[in-house]
């Protein structure tokens, strides 16, 4: 197993607010919205270096996706800032016919997403959102692991014509990824290279399917590890070739068992290559007020729940 | 000024033609309320907005307009093609499968002039200051005007950004309210009343204008006042009172005809009605 090691841990939403700083010096037309959550969102040195750039909306996110559409007609590449829940199912919408089905470039930069957003509790920690965007046609959806990991996504998506959805988190995390990364829209990134098992994660499950892969290999279990940032477009190729390897698949995410990255994966393998697959997902209900890591242990997120996967599934082969 | 006027009308007659043959040709879609902004599309496009030859979705340079009420898709279909952002001969695939003119306008089909999808009710205002501020941003300083229903102003979203645009002194942007007091269920005081649309748009903060938007000289008149309020700090609204299916005498006024086709009969009847004056498609 590969080792990875940490100095450092930052919230992934701080790698957004770094990224939107430094693609909006290189590219004047970047412009950001926010509905009244600025420090939550980490947009203040943005707002402070370009004032005229960014436009505070209030709380009323259906008017902030219509205005974002709108700002691009006439080249403007609209940022919308606010948490994952309000970034989606409140607007969907306004993001489906006003952004999507126009074809409007706008990038949806959604924090606070899943169970980490913590004591707030369920009606503020969405695990449907992946789900939802992704069955909107032309929207590419991105979930990245840690902070260099968001602040590279969010320079990257300034550069792909079309919508996007970013989605971070709230809480401190460590980072494991190289701060000069070249962020690839829908190019799987390899954690690890193994043989018994691929382990698909996304978001700040990576880091937990890492902790997995150290105790799988103690355990004389040789896991493939794949980060996928890109949920839509999927990287078909990576998965297929990963499971031919292995021949059985784990995918770990911070969502709903439903409609997330276990489901794309599941339909890939359906598809072309059948092979047994186990979820580590949230088992179709809400969350619950807590902390992020008492709620990642009761909702079966964390690595143990990873190893414990993987150990099932390998019987199943 | 009476010959321009007199020129206008008899485009006017032309779309309204094209209006009540689409949704004949198709048996679907909205003829009331497209009747009733005919003079209003026709006055827009002809007449008050500055526009460039061809079609350039971003609009830099020149006015642009956004339709919220999708739905009288046959009106903005006609406007366009007579005025030369496609040839009239599409509209006869108005609703039809493969057609860049769907039931609802959409930039999915790549048809000339539309730079929004619209249908589902509510959202093209707020579009429309995001245009508006795109152009100041790009020191551009035509205008953004949209076009939003009476019933239309039941949806949230609407004063959302009816909030936004005062205090943010979006002042180059012209939004009207095709005022027809219908909608589908009925006449708007019995569905859900919209009380003193005046003077709720008024306590928002914008410049509020009242328009008869079925005597052609009346709409000149009010879309010149509209733009002669601009630039003055505050965003404009033309509260425009239209008659549903102004032009066919059995669809006025009722909201019957809102989402109705008619029939042969009823087709031969209304085009008796409306001279032929560009030629038909």
């Amino acid at each position: 197993m590969k080792k990875y090691t940490y100095t450092d841990k930052k919230d992934t939403r701080s790698g957004f607010g770094a990224g939107l700083l430094e693609v909006g010096r290189k590219n004047d037309n970047i412009v950001a919205l926010c509905a009244d959550l600025v420090g939550s969102l980490k947009m203040n040195d943005f707002i402070k270096e370009f004032p005229e750039r960014f436009f505070q909306v209030g709380i009323a996110e259906a008017n902030m996706m219509g205005i974002a559409a709108g700002l691009t007609i006439g080249g403007k590449i609209p940022y919308t800032g606010t948490f994952a829940n309000f970034s989606t199912g409140r607007v969907y919408d306004q993001i489906r016919q006003s952004i999507a089905y126009s074809g409007k470039n706008v990038k949806i930069c959604a924090s606070h997403a899943g169970l980490t957003l913590g004591e707030d509790g369920a009606t503020h920690q969405i695990l449907e959102d992946i789900g939802l965007m992704k069955m909107l046609p032309g929207m590419t959806v991105i979930n990245p692991c840690d902070y260099n990991q968001t602040k590279a996504a969010t320079i990257a998506i300034a550069d792909h014509k079309g919508p996007v959805y970013l989605r971070f988190g709230r809480p401190v995390v460590p980072i494991f990824t190289d701060a000069d990364q070249k962020f690839e829209i829908g190019k799987a990134w390899m954690v690890n290279e193994g043989s018994d098992v691929s382990i698909f994660a996304t978001g700040h499950l990576v880091w937990e399917a890492i902790q997995a892969g150290e105790q799988l290999a103690e355990l004389g279990i040789d896991a493939e590890i794949i980060n996928i940032h890109t949920i839509k477009p999927l990287d078909e190729e990576a998965v297929l070739k990963s499971v031919a390897k292995t021949g059985c698949v784990v995918t770990a995410e911070e969502h709903n068992r439903l409609g997330g990255l276990g489901d794309s994966i599941a339909q890939v393998l359906v598809k072309n290559r059948p092979a047994p697959q186990e979820y580590v997902a949230v088992d179709d209900s809400f969350g619950e007020s807590g902390t992020p890591a008492q709620l990642m242990e009761k909702y079966g997120l964390n690595a143990a729940n990873i190893v414990a996967a993987a150990q099932r599934v390998i019987k199943r082969k | 000024m009476s010959e321009d006027i007199n020129k206008l009308e008899r485009i006017a007659s032309q779309v309204r033609r094209d209006i009540v043959r689409m949704v004949h040709a198709c048996q679907s879609g909205h003829p009331g309320g497209s009747l009733g902004c005919t003079d209003f599309f026709v006055a827009l496009y002809f007449n008050a907005m500055e526009r460039k030859t061809g079609f350039d979705i971003d609009g830099l340079g020149e006015d642009i307009f956004f339709l919220s009420n999708g739905h009288i898709s046959p009106v903005f279909y006609s406007t366009l093609a007579r005025a030369g952002y496609f040839d009239v001969s599409e509209l006869a695939t108005f609703r039809k499968i493969n057609s860049r003119l769907q039931g609802h306008p959409t930039t999915h089909e790549g048809l000339p002039g539309i730079r929004i999808a619209s249908g589902s009710l509510g959202q093209g205002l707020s579009v429309a200051i995001g245009a508006a501020r795109a152009k100041k941003l790009n020191q551009d300083n035509h205008l953004v005007y949209v076009l939003m229903g009476d019933g239309e102003q039941q949806e949230g979203q609407i004063w959302e950004a009816a909030m936004y645009a005062p205090y943010n002194k979006v002042d180059n942007l012209i939004a009207t309210i095709d005022y027809n007091g219908q909608q589908i269920d009925g006449a708007t005081e019995e569905v859900l009343s919209l009380g003193n649309l005046k003077a709720k748009w008024e306590a928002f903060g914008w410049d509020v204008i009242e328009m008869n938007g079925n005597v052609m000289q009346e709409v000149l008149a009010g879309l010149a006042e509209a733009k002669s309020r601009t630039g003055k700090g505050k965003p404009v609204l033309i509260l425009m009172k239209t008659e549903m299916g102004n032009g066919v005498d059995f669809m006025m006024g009722s909201h019957k005809w809102h989402g109705v086709a008619p029939n042969d009969e009823q087709l031969a009847t209304a085009l008796s009605q409306l001279e032929e004056t560009l030629g038909d498609y």
